[in-house]
């Protein structure tokens, strides 16, 4: 009986595991985690910040979903793995042999780089005991300074404020973002962040945490000023947790590098999810991301390779839909080129593969409070930012997922203008008359 | 409670059903569980994203609850085109 070991419960973990239980009914399987909640939704936690659903919401499975897996779930951390003897070792909780071994380790938060962010009151939110940690602190805190770009920082901005603190928010450059957003689309989420309340301070960078009696109570800038304040909270990137791999000499590179089958350079020893970087045979690049939905198709596909079957991991545009300070936002493919000082490593709910752009075209129609803005190439449209009106999110998500042939449509398409979002409705209605989007519903 | 549409009649229910359902995009979904918080009558709008399937559920009251709130655009409402009225 073959003998599977996952480490990690998060996404891609639990969904090697459901994937692993109905392809091998009568496998052992074996969850080994460290996260006191076991299965829950990450990406939720922000929505639990701000007071949109209770704590127990945030639990996927229930009592019957996991007796039907039938897995051995050891809570423990594990401290070291040995591909050569097929062991993994759980500390003071012993060790276990394994015949195949899936890393879902995920991502943590990059801590800030400034003296005093071990001090209490510095926050950032990986887990449901941060979120828990943030919520207890915002009872008591006044004011807070938010740290970093991307989506987390606004994320942990908009709880904060939901709860009645005083936000601060401190970015590097002149604007939000600048590494996937345009300008008008960042000012677009700055003008909503402040009409929220929170007070934004452009330029700025954190010198060092000040505290009192271990507990946080300013921050001094590089400008020299100090700023009073009881909670600093931290959204600057994560970064893959990929020690148990390198100690066991498996190839790393930003994250644990793997193969199309998801399969790491050590023998039976498979990757998955925020801590892997997988290989994409197409483009021949190597990219992390930190989204919910590809981590699950990697959690898919590498229980498939590790039972045996040789099918291939084939990575479709990374597409992340979320509410930005109130603003729906899509951003899907390749949007971007730009450079990011707030965030020094990916940050989390986003794509590497957003900042990868070939030859296109910029096409973009705004309103005070729309935007859409099109990345069009040679022969298809390769990314897209909707903000605000998400009548074409869907479908530009699908146009670009099957790359669809724009070429009958291209000089329309470039001389729209205010018509651009009819032309793209127009190409998908045609498309999807005429039978697309069937073979890629999954 | 939520408080949806008290104005909406159960005739008008039973015709909506009849001609459209709430469909998720599981792409999209992170499962935060928004969907089913929201549901007046808690219907599990959460599971049908992680599977994949159309909230084809007798009890939907087709209020939009779930629509409205999701912050990732996940559902929709759909006609199931299998009933044309004769007034479109």
């Amino acid at each position: 009986m073959t003998h599977y070991v996952i480490v990690g419960t998060g996404v891609a973990g639990i969904t090697a595991a459901a994937s692993l239980r109905s392809l091998e009914p009568g496998s052992e399987i074996t969850l080994v985690g460290e996260d006191p909640h076991g299965f829950y939704s990450r990406p939720g936690l922000a929505y639990y910040l701000t007071d949109e659903i209770p704590e127990k919401q945030l639990s996927i499975y229930n009592k019957k979903d996991w007796q039907t897996l039938k897995l051995r779930y050891v809570r423990a951390r594990a401290t070291r793995l040995d591909p050569a003897s097929r062991r993994l070792e759980l500390g003071s909780a012993g060790a276990l042999s394994y015949d195949r071994l899936l890393l879902a380790t995920g991502s943590r938060a990059v801590p800030l780089p400034v003296p005093g962010a071990e001090l209490q009151g510095v926050v950032s939110l990986d887990d449901l005991e941060d979120a828990r940690r943030i919520l207890a602190l915002a009872r008591r805190a006044r004011t807070a300074v938010v740290i970093g770009g991307g989506v987390i920082a606004v994320e942990l901005l908009e709880g904060l404020l939901q709860r009645g603190v005083e936000v601060h928010y401190f970015l590097r450059g002149e604007r939000y973002w600048p590494g996937v957003l345009e300008e008008k689309e960042s000012r677009l989420i700055e003008r909503r962040l402040a009409e929220h309340g929170a007070r934004l301070h452009f330029h700025t960078q954190a010198a060092e945490i000040l505290g009192r009696g271990g507990k946080v109570n300013a921050v001094l800038t590089r400008n020299g000023e100090r700023l009073r304040c009881d909670l600093v909270a931290a959204g600057i990137g994560v970064q893959p947790r990929m020690d148990l791999a390198r100690a066991a000499g498996i190839a790393t590179d930003r994250g644990i590098l793997t193969d199309q089958y998801l399969q790491t350079n050590a023998a039976n020893v498979f990757a998955a999810g925020d801590c892997a970087q997988v290989l994409d045979p197409v483009t021949g690049n190597a990219s992390l991301d930190t989204l919910w939905h590809p981590a699950r198709m990697q959690g898919l596909a590498a229980a498939r390779n590790m039972a045996g079957q040789q099918l291939p991991f084939r990575p479709g545009p990374a597409v992340n839909v979320l509410r930005l300070a109130g603003v729906m936002t899509t951003i899907a493919g390749a949007v971007a080129s730009g450079r990011d000082e707030d965030l020094v490593n990916v940050a989390r709910g986003s794509s590497e593969t957003w900042r990868q752009l070939p030859n296109s075209i910029a096409m973009e129609i705004s309103s005070d409070v729309s935007i859409l803005r099109l990345m069009v190439g040679e022969d298809a449209l390769l990314g897209a930012v909707v903000m605000g009106e998400q009548k074409l999110s869907l479908p530009l998500q699908e146009l670009i997922s099957a790359r669809v042939d724009i070429a009958p449509v291209r000089t329309k398409l470039l001389q729209a203008g205010k018509r651009l979002g009819d032309v793209v409705l127009d190409l998908w209605s045609d498309w999807k008359a005429a039978g697309g989007g069937h073979e890629t519903q999954q | 409670m939520s408080n949806f549409s008290p104005h909406r009649t159960e005739s008008k229910r039973y015709e909506v059903l009849a001609t459209g359902h709430v469909v998720p995009e599981a792409s999209r979904c992170v499962q935060c569980g928004i969907c089913m918080f929201n549901c007046p009558i808690g219907i599990d709008v959460r599971r049908h994203a992680w599977l994949g399937r159309h909230v084809e559920d007798s009890y939907c009251l087709t209020c939009g609850e779930c629509v409205r709130r999701c912050p990732r655009g996940v559902l929709r409402f759909e006609r199931t085109e299998l009933f044309q009225r004769g007034d479109e």
